[in-house]
């Protein structure tokens, strides 16, 4: 299969020059169901969508050109703007790339950690998703109840970090802080609460004759086409193929919690729906497990003991001299790890996140890369929404789930 | 005894007219659907019930500008955007007032690159910035009611004052945390 996107000029030509039958529309980039700051130039027959250019770039960031000038470590903050829904994992998937390149060995208790927090952001990045799916379908209150339970996510992360969003909590070798001590309780009542909950959202939408008007059948993906057109995460797994990093090539020792990959038969809006209300799901086992395995762990561990990356205890600091120096230089300079290259991939909410670093052995990187899913997920727009209604066009951004500043970087 | 305790008591009430335009123009202030980043999740945020800003008259988002009073910069303007931003600015019809939220809208917050246009006031006039990568939504709130106090104070010819520093914004914030 051979993909062609046409650019927005290609679209708007013949309609300037008055060559054509159709109208060309401009939805965006200041659209409320574009997501953000996402242009789509349609060129539409009556109400049927002939053909689309996806226009990105309004919120380009030049976030991987700005972390070229940041030590390693102060990097990390950067990383958080980018997946503003998924912060956690962005961090966690730098982090990685980092540790690999300089063979960091990051303790059991700070790994569960890790796994958990980043469980807890798929459940509350998919919330967003589930509100403002369900918003641009005109079913306001599902957006009401999603942003009930985010909120108390958000409130877990505040008490983790200091911040709701971006906590920048997952550093180089292992995560920024202990937990403190009423962590384990307010997670605990989170996870009781949260299947009641989606329970609570299908009752609302999965039955819903509405609902199933505008999304079964509505942006049909063949798994094959879906491969062709690099399609991860949901959107990949709506189509039948069972593709998840979690289990293909495990990270963070998910290789020992159970949990299933939801898949979909059609790859339609309404499968889509399906997968991440299970991955919610299972995302809730998940953390119930990893949270279990806290609950057994003395506390401590949570950074590395490696003095390459993780600063000396206090009382050391108060007593050594040396361990002062290290302390400040570790701060003031930054590690420097070996020339080399390093690539991880993860399962992010909207898919396979990888990233890229390129070390040059200075305490900056020489480069760093990030495969955003979000970007390559929105390729699949034109193919999707082609002989559709333009109403489907909403329906089918919503689904594919981008977040632009995924997108744009 | 006044005048207007005697009209009160027939039932009438006297003021100014400045002022009862102004209550107008704060109690239902409706802002331009409109987010650009993060701080825009936060928006949403401050919009669904746990914050409730329909409390203050402004759940209703337009996503017309020519419908909308109140634009929220919620995030980052990079220089594609950025004539965007204007040209909304100007589809929004007199009176109109800018909240510049989070860092980014306010002086580029940590991205000072390339990109990023350090501050949305190099293409909109502001009128409250509110700190904070993204700001609580209770700083936003705060915002608007700082915005809505001044809304208050404003004379009904035209006459406009001065933007709200980002340091008051600050210390405004501060304040409420405690
Ligand atoms: S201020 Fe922070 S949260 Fe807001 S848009 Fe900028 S980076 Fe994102």
């Amino acid at each position: 299969m051979t993909i062609q996107i046409p650019t927005p000029q290609e679209i708007m030509a013949p309609a300037l020059a008055g060559a054509s039958e159709t109208m060309v529309l401009n939805m965006g980039p200041h659209h409320p169901s574009t997501h953000g700051v996402l242009r789509v130039v349609v060129e539409l027959d009556g109400e049927l969508v002939v053909n689309l250019a996806p226009d990105v770039g309004f919120l380009h960031t030049g976030i991987e050109k700005t972390m070229e000038s940041k030590t390693y470590q102060k990097a990390v903050v950067l990383t958080d703007r980018m997946d503003y829904l998924a912060p956690l994992s962005n961090n966690l998937c730098y982090a990685l790339a980092v540790e690999q390149l300089m063979g960091v060995e990051i303790p059991e208790r700070a790994q569960v950690i890790r796994v958990l927090l980043v469980e807890l952001q798929r459940i509350s990045s998919h919330l967003v998703w589930l509100g403002t799916h369900a918003l641009d379908l005109a079913a306001m209150s599902v957006f009401l109840y999603a942003m009930r339970e985010r909120e108390q996510i958000l409130d877990i992360f505040e008490l983790v970090s200091g911040a709701r969003m971006m906590t920048s909590y997952i550093r180089i070798g292992g995560v920024a802080y202990e937990l403190p001590a009423d962590f384990l309780p307010t997670v605990d009542a989170l996870l009781q609460v949260m299947p009641d909950c989606i329970d609570e959202y299908e009752a609302l939408l999965t039955g819903n004759p509405l609902w199933l008007e505008r999304t079964v059948d509505v942006g049909v993906v063949n798994a094959e086409d879906a491969v062709a057109l690099g399609l991860s995460g949901a959107n990949l797994r709506a189509t039948g193929v069972p593709y998840d990093v979690r289990k293909a090539l495990p990270y963070c020792g998910y290789e020992t919690y159970d949990f299933r990959i939801p898949v979909g038969k059609k790859g339609d809006n309404y499968d889509r729906y399906r997968v991440r209300m299970a991955e919610m799901r299972e995302s809730v086992r998940i953390a119930r497990q990893a949270w279990e395995r806290l609950c057994a762990m003395p506390p401590g561990d949570f950074m590395t003991h490696d003095r390459k990356v993780a600063p000396p205890p206090k009382q050391e600091i108060t007593h050594s001299m040396e361990a002062l120096i290290h302390h400040f230089k570790l701060w003031t300079e930054g590690f420097k790890p070996p020339v080399g290259d390093s690539y991880v991939s993860i399962e992010s909410p909207r898919g396979v996140l990888g990233c890229y670093v390129v070390s040059d052995g200075s305490p900056k990187p020489w480069r760093v890369h990030f495969r955003g899913p979000s970007f390559i997920n929105l390729q699949a727009l034109t193919h999707m929404a082609k002989g559709r209604l333009m109403a489907d066009l909403v329906a089918l951004v919503a689904s594919l789930d981008p977040v632009l500043g995924e997108v744009d970087r | 005894m006044g005048i207007e305790e005697k009209a009160a008591d027939l039932g009438v009430v006297t003021t100014s007219l400045e002022h009862v335009v102004n209550w107008g123009r704060t109690n239902a202030m409706w802002p331009l659907l409109f987010g650009l980043a993060c701080c825009a999740i936060e928006m949403m945020g401050a919009q669904s019930a746990n914050y409730d800003l329909s409390r203050f008259g402004m759940e209703i988002n337009r996503a017309s500008p020519r419908q909308a009073d109140l634009m929220i910069v919620a995030g980052r303007v990079s220089r594609k955007m950025a004539p965007v931003v204007r040209r909304l600015y100007d589809q929004m019809s007199d009176p109109k007032w800018v909240i510049a939220m989070g860092d980014c809208a306010a002086c580029g917050g940590i991205f000072n690159n390339y990109a990023i246009v350090q501050g949305v006031d190099e293409v909109v006039p502001v009128d409250v910035y509110v700190a904070g990568c993204p700001p609580r939504p209770e700083a936003l709130i705060d915002g608007i009611m700082m915005l809505h106090a001044k809304v208050q104070r404003e004379k009904i010819s035209g006459v406009k004052e001065a933007p709200i520093t980002l340091q008051h914004a600050l210390l405004q914030v501060d304040v409420a945390k405690k």
